[in-house]
């Protein structure tokens, strides 16, 4: 099994001595290539800090992260950076596109930031603009679209290039339910079909049930998992 | 579930024999509910005895197995039963929820263990009833519907177990540190007998 996300042992906390908030206690997750795993929990429970420090926006107090094999904490400031401008794609329950740019332009964003010049990012953003299915949307402009396409730009952003790894944090959460099953069938598709790995944070067990498999944190620590997965129901027997 | 009164709708418009009745329930409802020829054939024998079908006039199908047809107090019946509501009282008793109102109300059981692995329990199934629905998405609308009804109960299901988590943890929280065994009369609030 190729893993892509392998998260050790983390512990997040924030302040220190009393005053010490321990967002994650000791989490283990691993996400293979073409796996979709869904994180559950109440608010506050820690899904957000777990989703942050898998995508190398937040580091941890202790533990490993390892994407695609590289410890993050080993890595350069630079070296975390182009990470995750190259391989990690984020989705966000408010899409954060730019309202002065197109769909495109939106899209092509992230490369050119790394460097890739603006004729390849655009060939490389009408691509990805196909592929969640609304090529015809390249020069519109966020503010003329409805919330599924936004999403769906969004989308295309966080899958532009060469990602290995998907984090989404309630992509659904400002979409009605017709138009979240579409974007969790797309979110399905990218790991089934491209070998993506997906994280998908959720408070809706509807959408949750898209993953392979379900694991629910509380008060920042891993209480259970569901999923169809053989090693899933060994993990379960143990807990 | 009403098997007589499906057996009356699939009977609405022809006589069938028991055996195309097996087949076109199970195709409406997506093998849901699995019959057996025995039960449907003691299904019709209920509905005859009672007047609601009739043997159909005419030749058998040569094994000795004759054709049913729909009476007018059938009829009569069948639109009674779609145009009145189910009741929630007329379905099974929750078993789910007594077993934890039991689990709160008799000492040494660890309450929130039993909402984890019920969740658990539950999410595999929503899992499996969404895996179910991608691959339906060009089906009968019969079954797709049906599906849905599955999916709705079973998020409904979650949703209450998270629920009563919270509704669990504020309560442990609330109360003061037990000091020795738990008294015999021991009341729990926010638990309705």
């Amino acid at each position: 099994m190729n893993v892509i996300l392998d998260i050790r042992n983390l512990t997040r906390q924030h302040g220190t001595g009393d005053q010490a908030v321990h967002a994650l206690r000791g989490v283990d997750l691993s996400v293979a290539a073409g796996e979709l795993v869904a994180v559950m929990g109440p608010s506050g429970s820690g899904k957000s800090t777990l989703l942050t420090c898998a995508g190398g926006l937040d580091q941890p107090t202790s533990g490993e992260i390892l994407i695609d094999g590289n410890d993050l904490a080993t890595l350069s400031r630079n070296a975390v950076a182009a990470l995750r401008r190259r391989r990690i794609g984020y989705v966000f329950q408010d899409f954060n596109l730019i309202p002065a740019l197109t769909a495109a332009e939106n899209v092509a964003l992230p490369l050119e930031l790394d460097g890739t010049r603006a004729r390849t990012a655009r060939k490389y953003a009408e691509a990805a603009l196909l592929e969640v299915a609304i090529p015809e949307l390249a020069n519109r402009f966020p503010d003329d679209m409805s919330g599924g396409q936004r999403q769906r730009v969004a989308i295309a952003r966080a899958i532009v290039g060469d990602r290995r790894l998907l984090l989404a944090d309630e992509p659904t959460g400002a979409l009605d339910s017709d138009t979240g099953e579409a974007v969790l069938q797309l979110l399905r598709d990218r790991c089934d079909q491209h070998g993506i790995a997906g994280v998908l944070v959720t408070h809706d067990a509807r959408h949750a049930a898209w993953a392979d498999r379900v694991v629910y944190l509380r008060d920042g620590v891993l209480v259970g998992q569901a999923g169809p997965l053989p090693e899933a129901d060994v993990l379960l027997e143990t807990h | 579930m009403s098997i007589k009164h499906g057996l009356l709708a699939l009977l609405r418009t022809e006589a069938k024999y028991g055996y195309q009745l097996r087949g076109e329930f199970e195709a409406a409802t997506g093998a849901t509910w699995p019959l057996n020829i025995g039960q449907v054939y003691t299904t019709l024998t209920r509905l005859e005895r009672d007047g609601l079908v009739a043997a159909a006039p005419g030749e058998g199908d040569g094994d000795g197995r004759s054709m049913y047809e729909i009476t007018d107090a059938g009829r009569a019946e069948l639109t009674n039963w779609f145009e009145t509501p189910v009741t929630r009282e007329s379905r099974p008793r929750d078993e789910l929820a007594i077993k934890l109102a039991l689990a709160l109300a008799v000492p040494g059981v660890n309450v929130t263990a039993v909402v984890h692995r019920q969740r658990t329990s539950t999410m595999q199934a929503l899992q499996e009833l969404t895996r179910l629905k991608r691959q339906s998405a060009d089906g009968e609308i019969s079954w797709r519907l049906v599906l849905e009804s599955m999916i709705f109960a079973a998020e409904a299901e979650i949703r209450w177990l998270d629920h009563c988590e919270a509704m669990l943890s504020r309560h442990q929280k609330s109360q003061p540190p037990k000091a020795g065994t738990p008294k015999q009369q021991n009341t729990t609030p926010g638990v309705r007998r």
